[in-house]
């Protein structure tokens, strides 16, 4: 599902964040990327989102090779692409309903369909009775929750985050990653960027471990 | 089988095209509904932005306006313009006649008055109160005429007209009194060219106000685009709301343009009656009419929509996910 073939980033200061990087995740498999910070592991997620184009190498999503996607094409490559961020990213002069329909209003999905798929992805989270609410009464692991239920509203095949639990407690680091595990089960294809290693033993899942810029570990947590 | 797969599939993606009409209909009544809302959080503001626009057209349209109604008058004038023919002093009476025979045959000629030195003499003394003085004078000064009134309009054959009975012997002189309407004329259109290009300026001063506005609206919601682009929200997608506001302005600023043109226009309509009544004219000021106004509006949206799209296309694609 996710594909780097010998992948590089350099910035246009000369920053090379990553070098080199060739790795594979399968179709509905779940993988942690871990890394001290500056790493590369934010890199490689804005390459995958298409927020940065590698300077070497090619990067495939779902058999799609980014390179040849036009800029008029991204849009449509990251309806594809769940994201949950670490600042949420979440807009806070619309309800919390809006921000989850967001993603459905902008693929075209019928004003009828909105608010039934909007309550379902609320509904998983936990959310349902705060659909009016605005994301500033909430507060920070529910606000991650709206993320959560924004990034999955449209059922991306691949779904990013970064950090997800990077401001949470224990308990509510456990109850967020419960629901990545649930995603997962369904099919979705999950990379959570964390360096939250008691959390990732918990798990058990397939780490990939990034240094320099470079892959310097892949498999299970040593 | 085959038959009723290819029905199945076309059924299946003809609800796919209704369902994104009906979302982007949907997003138009949004972005419509959304960017008015935002506008009418900030009256004064948005009012002053619309004033600007309706300030810039009103002028350019007053003028217009203006012209079109002394344009008006001056077709009033020169709905049938009369020929007169002066013929020399002691011409004979036969040759007087033979002339309007011949005249009678042109078939340009609609209307031929023949009108003796003593009917003018006459006439004269009855309307220039100069009666006594000319009473004074030994002999009669007028020179019999002729009045033509011409089938033709248009000056070109006009003049042909003119030149051919000039050239006949017993023809002293030939005044078409219609200079002074194709002088008019000529000033009109040059004043037109002259509003226009006034116009395009103030249209232009209108895009730059416009698109400054919308610039502030779009620095004031980057956190908002960016969020819309980093879950797959199209250009056209963003561009919505802003080109709204852009309509906004426009529909607004097109119904002050037509407001203070038409307070205007009232307020010339009573002076301007009472100048006509002294010259016995009943000549009516014409105001925008339902025409004028929607061509107004038409032209204040236009604007807005341009403005708020040169706006979005200069300042969005530098908003980028980071």
């Amino acid at each position: 599902m996710i594909e780097f073939h010998n992948v590089s980033k350099r910035y246009s200061n000369g920053y090379e964040a990553l070098t080199g990087v060739t790795l594979q995740v399968g179709e509905g498999e779940m993988v942690f990327l871990t890394g001290h910070s500056g790493a590369g592991k934010s890199t490689l997620m804005k390459l995958i989102m298409l927020i940065e184009r590698p300077t070497q190498g090619q990067v495939i999503i779902g058999g799609r090779n980014l390179d040849r996607l036009r800029a008029s094409q991204i849009p449509f490559h990251r309806r594809q692409v769940g994201v949950v961020f670490q600042n949420h990213q979440l807009l806070f002069d619309r309800s919390v309903f809006d921000n989850v329909a967001l993603p459905l209003q902008i693929a075209g999905v019928h004003p009828r369909e909105i608010g039934r798929r909007v309550r379902a992805a609320l509904d998983k989270v936990g959310l349902l009775e705060h659909e009016r609410a605005y994301p500033v009464t909430l507060s920070g692991g529910e606000q991650q929750r709206v993320g959560i239920a924004r990034a999955v509203v449209n059922k991306p095949p691949v779904l990013l985050a970064d950090e997800p639990t990077g401001n949470l407690d224990p308990d509510l680091s456990a109850d967020i990653m419960q629901l990545f595990c649930e995603f997962n089960q369904v099919g979705v294809t999950v990379l959570i960027a964390s360096h939250d290693w008691s959390l990732i033993r918990s798990v058990g899942a397939r780490v990939l471990t990034l240094e320099h810029g470079q892959l310097v570990h892949d498999g299970a947590l040593p | 089988m085959n038959r009723e797969a290819t029905v199945r599939g076309a059924r299946l993606s003809r609800t796919g095209l209704a369902d994104h009409w009906q979302a982007w209909r949907q997003h138009h009544r949004t972005s419509a509904l959304d960017s008015f809302g935002r506008l009418a959080e900030t009256p004064l503001q948005t009012l002053m932005t619309a004033l600007v626009v309706a300030i810039a057209l009103a002028l350019p349209a007053t003028l217009l306006l203006a012209m079109g109604n002394v344009q008006r008058l001056g077709e009033r004038w020169d709905s049938n313009p009369k020929m007169t023919v002066f013929l020399k002093h002691g011409a004979q009476d036969a040759a007087i006649t033979n002339l309007r025979e011949s005249l009678r045959k042109v078939p340009e000629i609609q209307e031929l008055e023949y009108i003796s030195p003593e009917q003018a003499l006459q006439s004269f003394q009855a309307q220039s109160g100069f009666s006594e003085a000319l009473a004074a004078l030994d002999s009669n000064p007028l020179p019999p005429a002729l009045v033509i009134t011409p089938i033709a309009a248009e000056p070109a054959s006009l003049d042909a007209l003119r030149q051919r009975i000039a050239a006949d012997p017993l023809v002293d002189g030939v005044s078409l009194d219609m200079e002074w309407v194709r002088r008019l004329n000529a000033i009109m259109n040059l004043g037109k060219q002259l509003v226009l290009g006034l116009a395009a300026l103030l249209g232009a001063g209108v895009l730059l106000v416009i698109g400054n506005t919308i610039r502030l609206e779009i620095e004031s919601r980057r956190e908002e685009i960016v969020v819309i682009k980093l879950v797959g929200g199209t250009d056209g997608f963003v561009r919505r709301p802003f080109l709204y506001t852009g309509f906004w302005y426009g529909v607004i600023g097109g119904l002050l343009a037509c407001l203070l043109v038409s307070v205007g226009v009232a307020s010339l309509a009573g002076p301007v009656r009472n100048l006509a009544a002294t010259y016995h004219d009943t000549f009516v000021l014409q105001g925008l009419g339902l025409l004028g106004c929607v061509a107004l509006v038409a032209c204040c949206i236009g604007l807005g929509l341009l403005g708020a799209w040169l706006a979005v296309g200069r300042h969005l694609s530098a908003i980028e996910p980071r």
